[in-house]
């Protein structure tokens, strides 16, 4: 039903102008020229994840985020509540059931997508997140201003506030380890990942793992890389066994978020034509209507001097 | 009959009351500041945005539009009929863009950063456009009323004693800005009228980016012409809404004549924006959600129906020509704005997993009343000082 709902709203969208489409796909072609063909992303194989949460500990290690023993980390209480990322953890796991081996639960990983057009990018006041070349999004402390648009504009509801802070509270999600990777080391999760759960590599060589994977054990996985094509592609791509939907994962489709809502903007902003055009008309007709009022005091006027005149 | 200042008590009960709503509000203000939002709101990280956003900002900005509507009106097309009601309605305006600029600066985690927007630019943002907007239509109103601080004080100038060699100074001043001004105005006035047409439609363009997350029943392309045609729907009631309840707090005779002409535009106005809506719903065949009777459902219902309630009210000539059923149908259109606002942003926002609905805290609430009620204490407080009602002198 939500897919429908989707295509209703497209269908309108659709519907709303052909100058704004014309429009949208010329921004379309500007943002895929900034990527790089051998962008980076990663897979995350829910199969192969055990559910050891050692990739919590490690990303927080990483980011400088408070955290507790390695050792803590085997609780599988935690897997009692569904749980998601927030200003203390930038990724998180959670189990689900496996109906076709409940001895085997399935643990997804989730953090930022890493979307090829991110809404968050599109959405920012100030332009505080950045869509680097290599697909990576990160945000900029220097800029942001908390305003929080980006959480409203994240389909997939990753960027967390710091509400307990009055001063310097901070929007924190998953930069895939910006920083790390720049002295040549994998993303921390990654790194410390037992089972190879999570694949680190050219988002072009995942599909094609990917792919291959789900060839090779088809009882194994479903036919879906949630990943590929959801809302325009993500460089974080994910397998499973099961739906995704049923993974609480939400269902997307293909149009990138910022598609719609940047048309509108630019449809209305085109080189500042329809403003300045709004701008002259007002003027003109302020300007006839007050000549219009003019004449008529004019009018009036000799009227009465007529009628003055006549009398004396 | 010119506008004059207005002559009355200041304090009343209903005034110490509203000081004692304004205090509380600013008790869980000063909270805000020193513990954070997540002390004061109920906002998380599923929800972002909660009543400060909805109806401080998205439902202020919507109902300060009387400004923009009653400008065209007089300035633009000339209507001198209704030249007395320009003044208060930029007054609300002023006052209302002030209060919506003081709630963005409360609800945004880095209100030193507030002034970002004005370096650092995102011409892809819908927020970035409605910044920008809105702090160059704060600006111009402020402009808009100097005439009339000009008009209250040239040759008024009386500082006390130790301030007195600034009196001439300051006189000078005054009579600059008011030839300059009168000679200039009219490009403030149609800039004025172009921001809000920009910034209240972009108001709608905010929440189209989050796309599946906003309930189908609002979540349209075109909420930004939908937001554009509902603020020019409440322009006026509002000006008719805020005439009366001056007239009766300063126990003056109502200008039943300028707001019976008021009230008789309200009623195509209203059925422009109610044909936008419906015709919408029609089109993306979202009228089906109407049907579930769930909460989204049945404040939808409410939202139409007192707009529509409103639309048949203004069309009768009984209600254009009196007072009290003219006070009824522009609460009613206020209302139905601001419940539209409210579901827009509050109601129609809900992300997949979200565990529990969002509803405001008791902080998020006094801090809201609370600045209205510093809002209508600063209008009483300016309509005494500068000549800004229009009332046959006693």
């Amino acid at each position: 039903m939500k897919n429908l709902n989707r295509r209703n709203f497209l269908k309108t969208a659709a519907a709303a102008g052909l100058a704004i489409s014309a429009l949208d796909s010329k921004t379309v072609k500007g943002a895929d020229k900034t990527l790089s063909e051998d962008r980076i992303g990663m897979l995350i194989d829910t199969a192969n994840c055990v559910g050891c949460r050692h990739c919590e500990w490690a990303c927080r290690v990483a980011h400088n985020l408070p955290t507790n023993d390695l050792d803590t980390y085997s609780n599988t209480e935690v897997f009692k509540e569904y749980r998601r990322p927030d200003s203390h953890s930038l990724t998180v796991i959670n189990e689900f059931e496996n109906e076709k081996n409940p001895l085997l639960p399935i643990h997804v990983k989730t953090q930022c997508m890493h979307c090829e057009r991110p809404a968050c990018v599109s959405a920012c006041i100030v332009g505080a997140f950045t869509k680097h070349p290599d697909g990576t999004v990160t945000w900029d402390t220097d800029k942001c201003i908390g305003c929080r648009y980006c959480m409203v504009a994240c389909q997939f509801q990753i960027p967390t506030f710091d509400y307990d802070k009055a001063i310097d509270p901070q929007i924190r999600k998953c930069d895939l380890c910006f920083d790390r990777r720049k002295s040549g080391k994998v993303p921390a999760c990654v790194d410390i990942c037992p089972n190879e759960a999570i694949i680190y590599g050219k988002r072009s060589d995942l599909l094609k793992i990917a792919k291959d994977r789900i060839k090779r054990k088809p009882d194994v996985y479903i036919k879906h890389i949630y990943g590929e094509y959801e809302v325009g592609g993500t460089s974080v791509l994910y397998i499973a066994g099961k739906n995704f939907t049923e993974l609480k994962m939400p269902p997307l489709g293909t149009n990138p978020a910022p598609g719609i809502s940047e048309s509108i903007q630019h449809g209305v902003f085109a080189y500042f034509v329809p403003p300045v055009t709004l701008y002259a008309l007002l003027g003109l007709i302020m300007w006839i209507t007050k000549r219009g009022k003019v004449d008529e005091l004019k009018e009036n006027n000799d009227i009465q001097e007529d009628e003055k005149g006549e009398n004396s | 009959m010119n506008p004059a200042p207005i002559k009355h008590k200041f304090i009343t009960p209903g005034v110490i009351i509203l000081i004692v709503i304004a205090l509380n509000g600013l008790v869980f203000l000063g909270l805000r500041f020193i513990y954070g939002l997540g002390a004061v709101t109920n906002l998380d990280n599923y929800t972002p945005w909660g009543l400060w956003i909805g109806v401080d900002v998205a439902a202020g900005v919507a109902l300060a539009a009387g400004g923009f509507t009653s400008a065209a009106l007089g300035h633009v097309i000339h209507r001198e009929h209704y030249k007395a009601i320009v003044r208060p309605a930029l007054l609300t305006a002023m006052l209302g863009y002030t209060f919506v600029a003081f709630a963005v600066f409360v609800d945004i985690g880095r209100f030193y950063y507030i002034w970002h927007p004005l370096i650092m630019w995102n011409g892809n943002s819908a927020l970035f456009e409605v910044g920008i907007c809105v702090m160059i239509y704060v600006s111009v109103l402020y402009i808009e009323f100097l005439p009339i601080v000009t008009e209250r004080f040239i040759g008024k100038v009386k500082f006390p004693n130790l301030f007195k060699f600034i009196n001439k100074p300051v006189d000078r001043l005054l009579r600059f800005l008011d030839k300059s001004l009168s000679k200039t105005m009219f490009i403030f006035i149609i800039a004025g009228v172009v921001l809000s047409t920009l910034h209240q439609s972009s108001l709608g363009t905010l929440m189209v980016i989050a796309g599946h997350k906003m309930h189908p029943l609002w979540q349209t392309p075109i909420l930004p012409l939908l937001f554009l045609l509902s603020a020019v729907a409440v322009g006026f009631p509002m000006i008719i809404f805020e005439s009366l309840l001056a007239s009766f707090s300063f126990k003056m005779k109502p200008e039943i004549k300028i707001l019976s002409g008021l009230g008789k535009m309200a009623a195509p106005l209203i059925g422009v924006y109610l044909a936008a809506k419906i015709g919408d719903l029609f089109i993306r065949e979202s009228f089906k959600y109407i049907v579930i009777f769930d909460v989204p459902s049945w404040m939808f219902i409410t939202e139409i129906a007192i707009m529509t309630r409103a639309f048949f009210m203004f069309l009768s000539k009984k209600t254009v020509n009196s007072p009290s059923r003219l006070f009824i149908a522009s609460s009613l259109v206020i209302a139905g704005v601001l419940l539209n606002r409210i579901n827009n942003f509050i109601i129609a926002y809900n992300p997949f997993n979200n565990p529990a609905m969002y509803y405001p805290s008791i902080g998020e609430i006094s801090v809201t009343f609370g600045c209205i009620a510093l809002l209508v204490i600063a209008y009483r407080a300016i309509v005494m000082i500068f000549p800004v009602i229009s009332h046959e002198q006693t």
